[in-house]
């Protein structure tokens, strides 16, 4: 198993490194002159060369990559250009409240995603089988915003079981539950719309599979053959693509974070953005990008801790 | 259209297995009612979604505007349909440009091997698992907003699952022998490849496209929500939802009615894309 | 009069396919006594798996089930319709069924130990620690070398031989009356195969099982079996003891399969491989589900089907052209 953690995160390093190139690549190279972007076209060419300067961009592309390289090596993310506190400073101040927010979602997804895919998968073609497929289907159509804003008018604004604006106090534990409800219900039910999908089919392949025949030959009950043989295997695949959702689950409360009036990373990119504070952004990037390898890194692992034969090989 | 339909041969009774599945017909029907709609909008209801109106600010649901006004006092029916043009446009075309460069990458990949598909395949694994929106976010937020921007930044985001079904296969199919053999008879590589292989792969992109094409559009309107989308005052269902949201307290049918469009024509793509999938895809098929 | 613990009259086991049942096992009658192997012989598609699986309870119920007035009996108890429940009480107790591939047969998430412990606990009720080492004495038994090391170890770190006898460790953890064994040795090789089937005989004379053996392989039925059912188009087409099946095959069915087989005593020259192919369950006309592929076929063949005839030797025969003869 140590073998295997080593290996899984050596393999991180290289990956890490391209992906780090990508940002640097869509930062640099593609957008022309980002002091033009920064400070519009109305700017005056000393303004423009003293940013250029200010963010090194007068120096050698190669210059430039390793600097950046460098810095992203001793955890140095940059500085935003409109507060000037340093991107790390930006993003732990606010990331509370994303981690919170997605982990509730994660949660609900995989609690309400899971039985609800078993449940499909063992009654097949049948009606409840049909009403789930709708479900998910649906579910997965809605973007995260607008399921955010018909939650946000139903419960909020209609029946008033929930604040409309979800800034909570920090240390009321009740108070916060409360302002995560709607938020995390938003991203929560969507997600669950996904892990049902992919856990019904998961588990048809699964239920498929000899060895289940032969549990169900062992007289051990259809309870013990599901949720001690069957469902082991069908979360295999299950682990994989939530670990793929990841992406999309970081879109959706960026989405949902803005229109519940939030605190977290959306609103940070939000406001990054609308400052045109473009080293904060690339700071970003490069943050999320990291989050994002280390993550399906992490998924590996889980899968290699569900199943045994990929620790072995 | 044609070529398309020569190379799902190999499926053989495909458009039987679709057309036997109920839920693609819905998809089917849902797609060319927005289709229409996008096309014949000024026809479909004759006003302009660009006339402003102050007197006729917020107004409700009646007659003259079946789904009120905004707070310009544009009639939000037609600005709904001639909406559906910006987004199908941008989704279409981005997923053709994805699907043109995504296939390429992926083709050039599992053909030539080696360290560059090392490098193709672990840098398509972290642009698979990036956020869409964010990365979509950033390169409009780097390039600014513009319909062809959009239409680059949404083709970014999903290059990977185009140059991920177009690997997989090309490395099968290049050991085959007829692709061998062509080789031996000295054919150049692009020969090989246009004849024998991009045939081979069609079908799978075609399903991966209009799974995706769902997803382009719910990407078209979240960055139109976030202010990224179209210059205003073009109609976007994304743009509308983030004017209509400044007054959800007063007027919620702004912000709503455009939302359950995009909706229904997502949940369209999706249910047609299903229905393609289960009935090409032969994994899928087995059960 | 030997003991019987199993058997089978007019089984009939129907899928659904485009809507219509159709049968893919008509009308089976077997007995299988104790310390008795029968072998049910015939070519993929004609219906010996599917027998098997009815005999388990496990026909699929979403679009398998099995006809009224079919009847399995273990030893005094009538298992069609029993509920799903008290027949888990019956199957992995009273009658145990090994599969063809022990590769895929066995759950590569649970280590063998606990996939062992599993059955005993399940019909024994033992506590865990006492199931676990049952599980081990019961490995030991199968001949599954430092068993009690082994406990720990997944299916994937066995070779396939091994992973077989996991299998039959599995099947025989609570002493079962009756074995099912469908192509227990097809997925291994030759010599292999011939320990499997010595531990599988061993077995079955130590607890006195009664065995029904599925296969295609005649070699195989020659070594293990007692009796044999020749199986064609999901129906039975010939039984008889093993030696006299051998000696003369009377349906002319069985008489191609013989043919087809090599064997040390003939060339390699005079093999003679079967025309045509068995009939899917869908297209089998009103008569003999062999005549299109008979060579002896005649117009009441065609027109008409043959019931199983028993003979006067004790055996069994279902054709119009051999059964007429003496």
């Amino acid at each position: 198993m140590g073998e295997f953690l080593l290996r899984r995160v050596a393999l991180a390093v290289p990956t890490l490194l391209l992906a780090m190139t990508a940002v640097f690549v869509l930062a640099r190279v593609v957008p022309g002159d980002p002091a033009l972007v920064i400070l519009g076209d109305q700017a005056s060419l000393e303004a423009l060369a003293a940013l250029r300067e200010r963010l090194g961009l007068d120096r050698p592309i190669l210059q430039q990559y390793l600097d950046f390289l460098l810095g992203i090596l001793r955890g140095d993310l940059g500085r935003s250009l409109v507060t000037g506190k340093s991107v790390w400073a930006e993003v732990l101040a606010v990331i509370p409240y994303t981690i919170e927010l997605t982990l509730a979602a994660i949660v609900i997804g995989v609690v309400l995603g899971v039985p609800l895919g078993v449940y499909a998968a063992v009654h097949r073609n049948a009606l409840p089988d049909t009403l789930t497929r709708l479900f998910s289907l649906a579910g997965l159509s809605f973007p995260a915003f607008v399921s955010a804003i018909l939650l946000l008018l139903a419960f909020a604004i209609e029946l008033r079981w929930f604040p409309v604006i979800s800034a909570p106090k920090v240390d009321d534990p009740l108070d916060r539950l409360r302002h995560l409800a709607l938020p995390a219900f938003n991203i929560g039910l969507i997600m669950t719309a996904y892990v049902t999908r992919v856990t019904r089919s998961s588990m048809l392949n699964v239920l498929g599979e000899d060895y289940v025949r032969t549990a169900r030959a062992k007289g051990i009950g259809m309870r013990a053959v599901l949720w001690r043989h069957a469902l082991r295997n069908a979360l295999i695949p299950v682990a994989t693509v939530v670990g793929l959702y990841l992406g999309t689950l970081i879109g959706n409360s960026v989405l949902t974070e803005i229109v519940f009036n939030r605190p977290g990373l959306g609103k940070l990119i939000l406001g990054a953005l609308n400052q045109r504070d473009y080293t904060l952004l690339q700071g970003l990037m490069v943050f999320f990008a990291g989050f994002i390898v280390l993550a399906n890194a992490a998924t590996d692992i889980a899968y290699g801790i569900i199943d045994p034969r990929v620790r072995y090989k | 259209m044609s070529a398309t339909t020569a190379s799902l041969e190999p499926a053989r009774g495909w458009t039987h297995r679709f057309r036997a599945n109920p839920t693609s017909w819905i998809g089917v029907a849902i797609i060319v009612a927005v289709i229409l709609a996008a096309v014949f909008a000024s026809w479909i209801w004759p006003l302009d979604p660009l006339e402003q109106s102050v007197v006729d600010r917020l107004m409700g649901p009646s007659p003259e505007h079946p789904l009120g006004t905004d707070s310009y006092g544009r009639d939000v029916l037609a600005r709904l349909l001639h909406a559906a043009r910006i987004s199908l446009l941008i989704g279409v075309l981005s997923i053709a440009l994805a699907m043109a460069v995504g296939s390429a990458i992926g083709i050039a990949a599992g053909y030539l091997g080696g360290w560059f598909d090392a490098a193709v395949t672990s840098l398509l694994d972290v642009l698979l698992s990036f956020p869409t929106l964010l990365l979509g976010l950033m390169v409009v937020a780097m390039l600014g907003p513009s319909i062809e921007n959009l239409v680059i930044a949404i083709a970014i985001t999903e290059l990977a699952p185009f140059a991920r079904v177009a690997r997989a296969p090309t490395i099968s199919l290049k050991s085959r022998d007829f692709v061998e053999a062509g080789r031996a008879l000295g054919f150049s590589d692009l020969r090989l490849v246009v004849v024998h292989i991009i045939p081979n792969l069609l079908s799978e992109v075609v399903v991966v496209a209009s799974l995706w094409l769902a997803t382009a559009i719910r990407t078209e309107a979240s960055l139109s929500f976030i202010g990224l989308g179209v210059k205003p005052p073009t109609p976007t269902w994304g743009g509308m939802i983030r004017e209509g949201f400044e007054n959800i307290l007063d007027a919620p049918w702004l912000a709503v009615a455009p939302g359950v469009a995009i909706m229904v024509t997502v949940l369209g793509l999706n249910l047609l894309g299903d229905g393609l999938r289960d009935a090409i895809d032969p994994k899928v098929r087995r059960d | 009069m030997t003991e019987v613990v199993l058997e089978v009259r007019d089984l009939t086991v129907e899928f659904r396919s485009g809507g219509a049942w159709h049968a893919a096992v008509r009308g089976v009658d077997l007995a299988i006594a104790r310390n008795e192997t029968l072998a049910i012989v015939g070519e993929s598609g004609s219906g010996k798996s599917v027998t098997a699986l009815a005999v388990m309870g496990l026909v699929p119920p979403h679009n398998g089930r099995i006809a009224p007035g079919s009847s399995i009996r273990l030893e005094d108890r009538e298992l069609v319709g029993l509920s799903e429940r008290s027949m888990d009480k019956v199957r992995g107790d009273r009658v145990a069924m090994i599969f063809q591939e022990p590769m895929t047969a066995l759950n590569p998430t649970m280590t063998v130990g606990e996939q062992v412990a599993e059955s005993v606990r399940a019909h024994r009720g033992l506590a865990p620690a006492a199931a676990w080492k049952e599980a081990e004495r019961v490995l030991d038994l199968v001949k599954v070398p430092s068993a009690r090391r082994r406990m720990t170890d997944y299916p994937h770190q066995f070779s396939g031989g091994m992973r077989q006898r996991v299998m039959i460790a599995m099947a025989l953890a609570c002493q079962p009356e009756v074995l099912l064994a469908d192509e227990p040795t097809t997925a291994l090789d030759v010599t292999i195969q011939a320990q499997v089937l010595s531990l599988i005989e061993d077995l079955k004379r130590e607890y006195g099982l009664g065995v029904l053996f599925i296969t295609h392989n005649l070699g195989v039925v020659a070594l293990i079996a007692d009796r044999v059912a020749v199986m064609y188009a999901g129906e039975i087409v010939e039984t008889a003891r093993a030696e006299d099946l051998f000696h003369e095959p009377r349906h002319p069915y069985t008489e191609a399969l013989l043919s087809s087989m090599p064997r040390v005593d003939r060339d390699i020259g005079e093999l003679q491989p079967i025309q045509g192919n068995v009939p899917s369950i869908r297209d089998i006309g009103p008569g003999c589900a062999f005549a299109p592929r008979c060579a002896l076929a005649q117009e009441r063949c065609r027109s008409e089907r043959p019931s199983l005839a028993a003979t006067a030797d004790g055996r069994a025969l279902r054709c119009w052209v051999r059964g007429s003869l003496p």
